[in-house]
């Protein structure tokens, strides 16, 4: 018998529920046809997009990992929010334009315009699936430590009830209920983030001056000797115990910085507007929205560090405070039990909310790409198949991360599945995403040997790493990111594979069509009327 | 049967356009942008780990109260991304005009 206090935070869970259960119920009777279910109808509007776009990126991980990490590490935390925020522009000028130019559904769409299309999507699916479960399961395993500590649910139900709502957005809403999930999370979050540092500085009279001088002399509220957390090297430092933390700083910057536009998630976001000129305002909507988020996090994340007593936090799995519960204990020293209530009920909503769009990416590259694409060659047998499949494939994906996130428990490394998320985006699919814009030479050998090569060294170098199976002083690979390695990796495959095998004459003569469909938009996917 | 939702495809002379000298100038446009911005906020941005990294007594050096460069560096690291943005959506405005220019001369309505 679980035995479940009502709490104020339970019912402001409750009351999130509610709410996107009658956003899913109205997206349900519009979820007709493949571009209604996949991508919303492509009738979302900039602003809407860049706050869906914002709500489906800051995950559990950027708001309460960072805050945590801030907190506990200092600057080195900090080095997450800027690289997090600079990697946009790599989204806006290289790839949102012509990709919702070019594409249809998925990232793979592009890849496939003049290549071999079912190697190519093969490839690009699997990636896809890599990245998105691997990305989930972080979420999830989070999820379920934080609703135990929260409200009291143990982790096993708190993963499956995280789960199955998920699953009846995704499954029954479609990506137009995903988006306002994603919407809705993305205000409550930055509201709360707001609330959070406002209450900070007012400890501090408004002043920077007296709250930076605070930080550089931070106590954990007089509990420890004052030590400077603006400067830099507290996690990531080269010491003698770390000889290589100076690489490890540059290695997490690249993968950053190149991940995000290689994350299938962020990038199906792109198809849910009319038009390219809508993806751009939508992407500087998000880089608004996401840099006063990750300016915030030096209010929370470093005022933590001045006002709360380590003591005050729940022990992790290691017996140690616990980071991720940094922001909502923060919040209950500063707000009392209803602001307590209110954080963690934006942290619940940012969880779901992710899940939701990852599981959405997930079972659209899996439907259209393989199912629809590899196995079908591009036809649907019988019309309203491939939404079909893709809502089995949401229950089997959705299924598959509940059992192992249930399986690997919070003794998981949330933080090494988010890393190995960004390196596979940043080592397999970023490259082949610019190669198949930009070179016309690129070819279907290049594309599967930089996927393929990308996916297996980013994976391979964390297993080998102190984050993988190894410990810190007996990892074969030294670094716990994988980035500067694998990342180049993934360029030099995909350049050889093409320039090592014979010119595909096909895929040069349609560099011409989507060239000037990429930049033009013309022949582009509309929007469906209503 | 496709995607029942899409239009049926229409036949533009891709070559046609690709060879336009207003389709070039788009694409040379667009280049003069984006390649030299690219550059710059990669470079820009990679300083920063590289400087925290190898030069951390450097960068822990305090210029404004208790603030160091470090922290500050990272902080400018917003309003670059920001005024990269804000550049990006100007130049934009001009390739869209191009843009109809082009399509309207070479696309039969």
């Amino acid at each position: 018998m679980l035995a479940i206090v009502f709490t104020p935070a339970l019912g402001m869970f409750l009351a999130f529920v509610a709410v996107t259960l009658i956003i899913t119920y109205f997206s349900a009777r519009k979820a007709t046809g493949s571009a209604a279910y996949f991508a919303a109808g492509r009738s979302i509007k900039g602003w809407q997009n860049g706050l869906a776009e914002a709500g489906d990126y800051m995950s559990a991980a950027s708001f309460l990992g960072i805050s945590g990490i801030i907190c506990l590490k200092g600057y080195d935390g900090f080095m997450y929010s800027v690289g997090f925020l600079v990697a946009y522009l790599t989204v806006l000028f290289l790839v949102a334009e012509p990709l919702r130019n070019a594409g249809k559904y998925t990232m793979a769409d592009l890849l496939a315009y003049r290549l071999k299309a079912r190697p190519v999507r093969a490839m690009a699916a699997l990636s896809t699936l890599v990245v998105s479960t691997f990305y989930m399961i972080a979420q999830m395993v989070g999820a379920g430590g934080i609703i135990e500590q929260l409200i009291g649910v143990p982790f096993a139900p708190a993963v499956i009830g995280v789960g199955v709502l998920m699953l009846i957005y995704v499954v029954f809403g479609g990506m137009l209920a995903t988006t306002w999930v994603q919407i809705i999370k993305a205000i409550l979050l930055m509201g709360g983030a707001f609330a959070l540092s406002w209450m900070v500085m007012s400890k501090f009279d408004f002043s920077l001056a007296a709250f930076f001088d605070a930080v550089s002399q931070a106590t954990y509220g007089g509990t420890k000797a004052p030590v400077n957390l603006l400067d830099p090297g507290m996690a990531y430092g080269a010491s003698a115990k770390n000889p290589w933390g100076a690489w490890d700083f540059i290695s997490l910057a690249l993968g950053l910085v190149l991940g995000t536009a290689g994350l299938p998630h962020i990038l199906v976001r792109f198809y849910t507007v009319p038009d390219a000129k809508t993806a751009r305002v939508s992407v500087v909507w998000a880089t608004a929205i996401i840099g006063v988020f990750y300016i915030m996090t030096t209010f929370f994340g470093f005022g933590a560090a001045v006002l709360l007593k380590l003591s005050a936090l729940p022990l992790d799995a290691k017996g140690l405070p616990n980071g991720n519960m940094v922001a909502p204990v923060l919040a209950q020293f500063l707000g009392g039990e209803m602001f307590f209530a209110f954080i963690s009920a934006v942290a619940f909503a940012t969880i779901l909310a992710v899940v939701a769009g990852l599981t959405m990416s997930a079972s659209t590259s899996f439907a259209h790409d393989f199912f629809t694409n590899v196995i079908h060659h591009g036809r649907e047998t019988k019309p309203g198949q491939e939404v079909r499949v893709a809502r089995i494939t949401a229950f089997v994906v959705g299924a598959a991360s509940i059992a192992l996130a249930i399986k690997l428990g919070s003794s998981v490394n949330a933080a090494m599945l988010v890393g190995l998320a960004f390196a596979v985006a940043a080592s397999a699919n970023l490259p082949v995403i610019l190669f198949s814009i930009f070179w016309k030479r690129f070819n279907t050998a290049g594309a599967v040997a930089g996927l393929g090569v990308g996916l297996v060294s980013s994976i391979v170098l964390i297993l080998l790493s102190k984050n993988g199976l190894y410990t810190a002083e007996t990892a074969p690979f030294p670094l716990a990111n994988p980035g500067i390695v694998s990342i180049p990796l993934g360029f030099l495959a995909a350049y050889l594979g093409t320039v090592l095998t014979p010119r595909d004459v096909e895929a040069e003569s349609k560099f011409a069509e989507l060239s000037v469909r990429s930049q033009t938009g013309l022949g582009a996917e509309k929007a469906t009327a209503h | 049967m496709s995607a029942p939702e899409s239009p049926a495809p229409v036949a533009y002379d891709w070559n046609l356009i690709a060879n336009d000298p207003g389709f070039i100038a788009l694409k040379a446009a667009k280049r003069r942008f984006i390649l030299p911005a690219t550059i710059f906020f990669f470079v820009y941005y990679m300083t920063l780990p590289v400087l925290v990294g190898f030069q951390p007594e450097l960068m822990k050096t305090a210029v404004w109260g208790k603030v160091n460069i470090a922290y500050l560096f990272a902080l400018s690291q917003f309003v670059m991304t920001w005024v990269l943005c804000a550049l990006y959506v100007r130049a934009a405005r001009r390739w869209d005009i191009m843009n109809a220019e082009l399509l309207a001369r070479l696309v039969p309505r």
